[in-house]
């Protein structure tokens, strides 16, 4: 084990780590610019009524365009890790499992769309959206009623990079107006629209997908 | 010291426990939840602070959830190459011995 003198010394350095951060937040002056302020001057060309999700997908559209990159990085390199020769078949679950299954899933979309559209005005939008329909994929999954992970098709490939290519694309038609994604007011709500949809369903299955294939071949390592 | 503070401050402690649990603890897997922890503590400093004078900032609200995202992701990504580790070495710690 670690010796007692090392782990001491640690434990007191994040300590007095810790309080001189405290104690710098405390001493903070105001900022100097206001970003609220900002936000809210734009809000009307932002083509959206909701601060959070107009800084999501318009002011620093970007970052999101990135986040998305990263997101599909990150299964790439699970799937990578833990590729295996023969896909497991998923267990027929039991009767009332896949009973409820069926009667859940669809609800669990019905609320992903929700979710989606009420970003617009209030919390919302498509990563919490694409969270209910991740965890409706890894229901119907585990139920084994959409088997797709274990051999993911082409549909599945496709639908896990749509949302970054669809946002890609927009970026690359926006370039001609000489920045990266600045919407042209009028079309800003659509084009929000039809990006948010395509990362909808992509971070779904790319959520779902993070947990299936950690979860796939659990059980032959014991 | 307003509610924002509050949140900064135990945002700023949660930081520093995991990093302290990310230096002290071996076994990846708690390293791993350690690791969460420090963005947790992350997350909270970027939104106490900027609304440490009232009113929300929608700025760093969509860069917190921006970050949750990612983190999630990133765990999964450390979690699959833990358990490569385990499966190629079986080992569960990333050095033979603690102390090196």
């Amino acid at each position: 084990m670690i010796p007692l003198l090392k782990r001491a010394a640690v434990i007191l350095a994040a300590a007095s780590f810790a309080g001189a951060l405290v104690f710098a937040m405390l001493d903070l002056p105001a900022p100097g610019v206001h970003l609220p302020a900002a936000v809210e001057a734009n809000m009307a060309a932002s083509g959206v009524a909701h601060p959070v999700t107009a800084v999501l997908l318009n002011f620093r559209g970007y970052d999101t365009l990135l986040e998305v990159g990263v997101l599909l990085l990150a299964l790439l390199g699970v799937l990578a890790v833990g590729a295996r020769a023969t896909p497991p078949a998923p267990a027929p679950g039991e009767p009332v499992k896949r009973m409820f299954a069926r009667l859940a899933a669809p609800l669990m979309v019905l609320v992903a769309v929700y979710l989606l559209w009420a970003g617009a005005i209030q919390p919302g939008g498509a990563f919490q959206a694409g969270a209910v329909l991740g965890a409706a994929a890894v229901l119907l999954h585990l139920t084994g009623i959409l088997p797709g992970w274990g051999a993911p098709g082409l549909r599945l490939r496709a639908g896990l990079a749509a949302g970054f290519l669809i946002f890609l694309v927009v970026a690359g038609a926006l370039l001609a107006q000489g920045a990266v994604l600045a919407y042209p007011p009028a079309q800003a709500g659509r084009l929000i629209l039809l990006i948010e949809a395509g990362l909808t369903v992509s971070l779904g299955l790319i959520l779902a997908g993070l947990f299936l294939a950690l979860s796939r071949d659990s059980g032959d390592e014991a | 010291m307003s509610g924002g503070m509050i949140f900064a401050g135990a945002g700023a402690v949660l930081f520093t426990m995991g990093l302290v649990g990310v230096v002290l603890i071996g076994p990846l897997l708690r390293r791993i939840l350690a690791f969460n922890v420090m963005g947790s503590g992350a997350f909270l400093v970027l939104v106490g602070l900027a609304q440490r004078d009232g009113g929300a900032d929608p700025v760093p609200q969509a860069m917190v959830l921006t970050g949750i995202v990612v983190a999630v992701a990133s765990t999964a990504l450390a979690l699959a190459l833990a358990r490569r580790l385990h499966r190629l070495t079986g080992r569960t710690t990333l050095s033979a011995t603690d102390d090196d």
